[in-house]
């Protein structure tokens, strides 16, 4: 009960504290630079002045203080020891191109790079196209699109489940071992098999990715000129032709934007491998190395450098995107 | 379009029933735990979900009672009782020995040594006979196959809400979550509108710099932040993780709503302030009531992505029974009840059955967002 109290008391002073900013403040200036009596005209324009500044204030400082701040002071403290307080000049980067687990969480990273991006396009495509043409596309969508909803961590537990492995002489409980099985295969520990175990969390991931995939391509493919189309199937094309040459050439911006969105989730998935292996087994990725040093490591210096090298690698996407923008806006 | 392809039966078919393939892929994985969380404990160690609606077979050891059970019978020494006490289940075999635990069929008389007899019937009641009195206090080992039937409990909810924390934990989620959703709304809704309608030097600079922030991993931030808050003292508190997740929040509400606000009709507002209406009323008034999709659809985002999110709150968060949010329960209990899948089952659905109703319900307005705002990845 008290917690329920509790909770609720934070959130209202949380979320009041937060409108009463904007109300009084604007209140302030309208009293400060009132738009009536002899300085009106003067005080109209010094209060458009400065209200633009009230409105993104609390934004402002925000992003700087939680998103451009922690930027430059990772760079700096990148160039410091465990505990920050003595600079070491390039020791943290010459230790992680020397460092085992860098290299093999650089190499796992680059695989999933290649093959989550990919997969999940090519299926929320494949997905896309066939849900739009059937009549309970919808409720088909829907099912596919619901891991979207689920948390990383809920998504590990669902899957952990399916790779569960009892050992021999135990009836296997996990759906994988029980199919290999059935098949008379002899049941394996799946998430500690080297190297494969990758591909078995990126299954999750995957899984998780293509609705989303699905949904944004298929408005994509909703949005093709009908005369396209149409032109195409008088001209004798088959339904597969007209997918593959006329349906998809068209949608190249969205897929381009579906394939580097799920690369920024990639290059910062951490929970999925945090909740299955923690790492273990050959499976470390780089968000996850980030985590390790920052928490069992207690180095912020190397963490932060794991940290800037996940920047750097999706450096190039934010150009991309900021280009975008602006040719748009 | 649709009519020509429906000319071909054979290919509809074709595709009905690939659909039909993937979408059992992908619930199946949720359904399979979905099931076992309603199952018993013993059940789920001993059969697959899928099995869930057979009866389950289970080899058991049992012991008889002591030597203090023993009743005189004419010169026979007897203990009498029930296997299961109380429980549930049928006998199927047993046996006298663990080299030989399938030897009888209920209703028979197994020979054990000394010459004892034991009589085992399918409802699990026993009768152990021997010639001299009974010594050990401890009973004889009685070897059964057990058929137990199909058992569905809401036992595994009730204990993970009240005894393994998670309940506590669920609270702890939305006293992060609220906040955090509403906080970077209002917030980005008043920059938005100043991005999109007010005149003032720097504005193609701060959109540029709001689409480049969408996309700063989140690792960048935590141990800067983590020593920020901890020097002016909100480390480890509420306050702290939702500045945090307002932070992080930001880039995608501002870039969502400013989009949409910045699309609305000119006219709407430019009469306004020819009516003498000043920015904070037509903020008030006519933009807030003109963007509720949007609103909702950065709303969905923001209360799926903090519910849901792991790292944040570990690192901002407490990891004690207090501060624990449903993740960080999920991600302990994986550690510390490994192999108990009605716990991590039961628990797993506990965290996300909200997130589930949210989607379902408002999935129109996620995927509006989703649509204009898919440069944001995580």
């Amino acid at each position: 009960m008290g917690q329920i109290l509790f909770a609720f008391s934070t959130i209202i002073v949380g979320v009041f504290g937060c409108v009463a900013y904007f109300y009084f403040s604007n209140l302030l200036l309208d009293r400060a630079l009132p738009a009536k009596g002899p300085n009106a005209g003067l005080n109209i324009n010094r209060a458009n002045a400065i209200r633009p500044w009230l409105f993104l204030g609390p934004a402002i400082v925000i992003l700087s203080l939680y998103l451009v701040y922690p930027v430059i002071n990772s760079i700096w403290l990148s160039f410091h020891d465990a505990s920050a307080a003595n600079f070491v000049g390039f020791d943290n980067y010459v230790w992680l191109v020397n460092d085992s687990k860098f290299q093999e969480s650089m190499l796992n990273n680059l695989l999933w790079l290649i093959v989550v991006p990919g997969a999940s396009t090519l299926l929320g495509l494949v997905a896309a196209q066939l849900t739009d043409s059937i009549r309970w596309g919808n409720i088909a969508k829907s099912l596919i699109f619901m891991p979207m909803a689920v948390s990383f961590i809920g998504a590990s537990v669902i899957w952990k489940f399916i790779y569960d492995y009892r050992g021999e002489g135990n009836a296997e409980i996990g759906l994988l071992n029980s199919i290999v099985t059935s098949f008379g295969g002899s049941p394996e520990a799946w998430i500690t098999l080297g190297f494969w175990n990758n591909f078995f969390l990126m299954v999750v991931l995957i899984w998780i990715q293509t609705g989303f995939a699905m949904v944004i391509l298929s408005a994509a493919l909703r949005g093709i000129p009908e005369e396209t189309i149409e032109a195409a199937i008088l001209d004798g094309a088959s339904p597969l032709q007209v997918f593959l040459k006329i349906k998809v050439p068209q949608i190249w911006g969205t897929i381009a934007v579906v394939w580097t969105t799920i690369t920024i989730t990639v290059l910062k998935v951490f929970d999925i491998v945090l909740a299955m292996t923690n790492g273990q087994w050959g499976s470390q990725v780089l968000a996850n190395l980030m985590f390790d040093w920052m928490f069992r490591g207690a180095d912020s210096g190397r963490a932060s450098t794991v940290a800037l090298v996940i920047m750097v690698l999706v450096t190039p996407i934010m150009v991309w995107n900021i280009r975008n923008a602006r040719k748009e806006g | 379009m649709a009519d020509i392809a429906g000319q071909k039966a054979r290919l509809t078919w074709a595709i009905n029933i690939s659909v039909i393939v993937l979408v059992l892929l992908w619930t199946i994985p949720t359904f399979g735990l979905l099931v076992s969380s309603f199952r018993d404990a013993d059940q789920i160690a001993s059969t697959g979900w899928w099995e869930a609606l057979f009866p389950t077979e289970r080899n058991e050891i049992f012991r008889a009672k002591g030597a203090d059970a023993q009743n005189l019978v004419g010169d026979v020494y007897q203990i009498k009782g029930n296997l299961f006490e109380g429980g549930q289940g049928a006998i199927i075999a047993f046996g006298v020995s663990s080299l030989k635990p399938t030897a009888y069929y209920p209703g028979e008389t197994g020979k054990m040594s000394r010459d004892r007899l034991l009589t085992l019937q399918a409802n699990g009641d026993y009768v152990l006979a021997s010639p001299k009195p009974f010594r050990s206090s401890r009973g004889v080992r009685i070897f059964a196959t057990v058929q137990s039937p199909p058992k569905f409990t809401w036992e595994n909810y009730q204990k993970v809400l009240f005894s393994e924390g998670v309940g506590r934990s669920f609270l702890n989620t939305f006293t992060v979550t609220i906040p955090a959703t509403i906080i970077p709304i209002l917030i980005a809704a008043f920059a938005a509108y100043a991005l999109a309608w007010m005149q003032f030097p720097g504005r193609a600079l701060l959109i540029a710099a709001v689409v480049g922030l969408l996309v700063v991993p989140l690792q960048m931030a935590l141990i800067p932040l983590l020593k920020l808050h901890n020097d002016i003292g909100i480390g480890k508190d509420y306050l702290g993780i939702w500045l945090a997740h307002t932070g992080f929040g930001l880039p995608l509400a501002i870039y969502l709503l400013r989009n949409y606000i910045a699309g609305l009709p000119r006219e709407i507002i430019e009469s306004a302030k020819v009516d003498g209406a000043t920015d904070f009323d037509i903020f008030r008034r006519i933009i807030l009531p003109l963007s509720f999709p949007a609103l909702a659809s950065f709303a969905i985002f923001q209360f799926l992505w903090v519910w849901n999110d792991l790292l944040v709150a570990t690192v901002f968060l407490g990891n004690n029974e207090e501060q624990l949010v449903m993740t960080g329960r999920l991600r302990e209990l994986l550690g510390s009840r490994g192999g108990d899948w009605e716990i991590l089952a039961a628990s797993a659905f506990v965290s996300i059955f909200v997130p589930l109703i949210v989607f379902f319900s408002l999935q129109r307005f996620l995927v509006r967002g989703l649509l204009a705002g898919s440069v944001k990845g995580g």
